[in-house]
């Protein structure tokens, strides 16, 4: 008996800690592969060594040559995912208070129909818009796709947003009234201060929303100089498959997702807290 | 409240000064929700009517003299019907049978995964942190990438044969860009399944536990008649939305395998190959097929299943005594189960 007590904490303990290294391991070994490919010389791009003998930053030097138009595009992106996380933000903003806070005959209609929203197929939405802007001549702008860029981070913003409002206790308003606040004077000057953590999480979950966006972006803008980032990354394709220019891909994809990774490291608590909060992706 | 006093005494009068209540509450929310309301009917609600009426007309092709023909004609249910027959009938039969495949797939192994992966992380206490920073990574990749990322991977000179040791051709039509496919897109995804479980897994209580070991429940018993039913509604949530996610999958096909490739060609893709070429009638019907089918599914799975999609939002609210009337949801979204809200919001317990 004694021996069996002392060899189970043995195993307790080690097995959770190899797992956790098989997940580290498998969530980060195809992140390191680009990374380290992207740090490769052209020449020995093919070379699998998994430290690369000579490391170089010549494919990010292509990258971001002045024929490929990569730091543009990376400006449309950001123009773009900004755009559509501060409209985000004003708008749901308003909604998701109002779900938290207000009891009214058909919130969970409107619920329902905010999370359904949120599951509705992109191309069956791009088709019909992407009719109506070429009518309205609006293919090859910004608001192409911005506008329907919306439909997928509206309804993730406010569902984000009413989880958060409704963690903050309704004493905070009910004070502010006492002390000779109007209610929208009590959301302005005491709310959102407070839920600036909760809006500042899913300001972040929306831009990366935005940002990884590829349908719409390839759907509405068939000019170089107005696409996003992701839709010039992957029309770097050459000609035939062997001539796929790889390295700069890779380059290009580290640069576009280092950001992104950044912003994950830093506010990961929060993230995960407004993920799990939201439900959904 | 005021609802109290009509509950004693609830006559028609009362009644009445009670709904005047709620449509005062009901005309702020009103004002409150309908910028979001109108956006999300501009955006959302206009495509797909608008997508209902354009599969019903055809543009262009070629007339019975032989002359281009400009503008649209209405067509009726033509298009459907061409979908359904002869050669696009194949390609549309084929991008279904590819579509649900990648779904079914896709999600049985990213939901075996993503369970595992909670399982260790919640039992694991050191390397928290840094299995939660890297556990984010791939969720934080953009899909375009991530499909550029394994493109790579799988070259035919690339790492994945090296260490396989074989000699594949991977992007050529065939089950081997299949499963190319299958492999990004559970890399992606199944950590981001953990992750919910995992907030799932964190909401039951130790005493839970504590108490089947003292009635001396084996680990598996404890797994399949407590761990499993306490995440069950915060993992039908999570694999609800990962199947409607696959369902339209576009990006990860289209960038690591290509367009016009048989094997790997799904719904989205052929809908968007048709919109390329201005067909636009076709391209909206194959549009609607899918939006048809993605709400069958999503209807089946939650009366089958009773996921209960807005459980946390419906949980906080305080119970009235017009109980029938809180009940006011489309069918589908209403069919929580007693414990549905416990573990899909977090912190309910």
């Amino acid at each position: 008996m004694a021996q069996i007590a002392a060899e189970a904490p043995w195993y307790r303990r080690w097995l959770p800690l190899v797992g956790v290294g098989l997940i580290v391991l498998y969530c980060l070994v195809p992140f390191y592969w680009m990374v380290v490919s992207a740090f490769r010389r052209p020449s020995d791009q093919f070379d699998n060594s998994i430290i690369p003998k000579r490391w170089s930053i010549e494919n990010f030097t292509d990258v971001f040559q002045p024929g490929t138009g990569f730091g543009r595009a990376l400006l449309n992106s950001l123009i773009v995912a900004g755009t559509v996380t501060i409209l985000t933000l004003i708008v749901g903003m308003v909604a998701a208070y109002t779900l938290a806070r207000l009891d009214f005959k058909f919130k969970n209609l409107v619920l329902a129909i905010i999370i359904t929203t949120s599951m509705f197929p992109g191309i069956s939405l791009v088709i019909p818009l992407k009719k109506l802007f070429s009518d309205i001549e609006w293919i090859n702008t910004y608001q192409a796709m911005i506008v329907p860029s919306l439909s997928f981070a509206l309804p993730l913003a406010v569902w984000n947003l009413t989880a958060f409002f409704r963690q903050m206790p309704r004493e905070l308003e009910q004070a502010a009234m006492v002390d000779g606040c109007t209610p929208a004077q009590a959301f302005r000057k005491v709310i959102i201060p407070l839920a600036a953590p909760g809006v500042f999480t899913t300001a972040i979950i929306t831009f990366i929303a935005a940002w990884n966006e590829f349908l719409i972006a390839v759907s509405m803008v068939n000019r170089k100089d107005i696409s996003t980032a992701n839709v010039l990354i992957a029309s770097f394709t050459g000609t035939s498959g062997r001539d796929q220019p790889f390295g700069s891909q890779m380059a290009a994809g580290v640069v576009v997702t280092i950001p992104l990774v950044i912003a994950v490291l830093i506010f990961q608590r929060r993230i995960v807290a407004g993920l799990t909060a939201g439900g959904v992706k | 409240m005021s609802e109290s006093a009509s509950a004693v005494e609830p006559t028609p009068g009362k009644n009445v000064r009670r709904t005047s209540f709620n449509e005062g509450t009901g005309r702020l929310a009103a004002l409150l929700l309908s910028p979001t309301l109108i956006v999300l009917l501009l955006v959302i609600g206009y495509p797909i009517i608008s997508a209902l009426r354009e599969s019903l007309y055809t543009s262009g092709g070629i007339g019975d003299d032989g002359f281009v023909i400009e503008g649209t004609r209405f067509v009726g249910l033509d298009n459907f019907a061409a979908i359904f027959s002869g050669e696009t009938g194949d390609r549309f039969w084929n991008a279904f049978y590819n579509t649900t495949f990648f779904t079914v797939t896709c999600v049985v192994l990213e939901t075996l995964l993503g369970v595992l992966m909670a399982m260790v992380m919640h039992k694991a206490f050191k390397g928290r942190a840094i299995v939660r920073a890297s556990i984010l990574i791939p969720w934080a990749i953009p899909t375009v990438v991530s499909a550029l990322l394994w493109k790579w991977m799988f070259q035919a000179d690339g790492i994945a044969n090296a260490v396989l040791g074989t000699q594949i051709l991977w992007s050529t039509e065939g089950w081997q860009s299949v499963l190319s496919v299958i492999v990004a897109d559970t890399w992606k995804t199944a950590p981001f399944i953990g992750l919910l479980v995992l907030a799932g897994l964190q909401t039951i209580p130790d005493e839970v536990y504590e108490a089947a070991k003292v009635d001396g429940a084996s680990p598996w018993k404890t797994f399949t008649r407590i761990t499993l039913p306490l995440v069950k509604p915060a993992l039908l949530v999570a694999v609800l939305f990962r199947i409607l996610d696959t369902l339209r999958i576009f990006d990860l096909p289209y960038v690591l395998v290509g367009p016009n490739k048989e094997s790997v060609e799904t719904l989205s893709i052929l809908a968007f190959l048709e919109a390329n070429q201005t067909r636009y009638g076709p391209a909206a019907a194959y549009a609607t097929l899918l939006f048809v089918y993605i709400v069958v599914v999503a209807y089946v799975f939650v009366r089958l299943l009773g996921a209960d999609v807005i459980g946390d939002a419906r949980a906080s609210k305080p119970k009235k005594n017009g109980k029938s009337k809180d009940n006011q949801l489309p069918p589908g979204t209403a069919a929580a189960t007693a414990s549905g809200s416990l573990a899909a919001g977090g912190g309910g317990l």
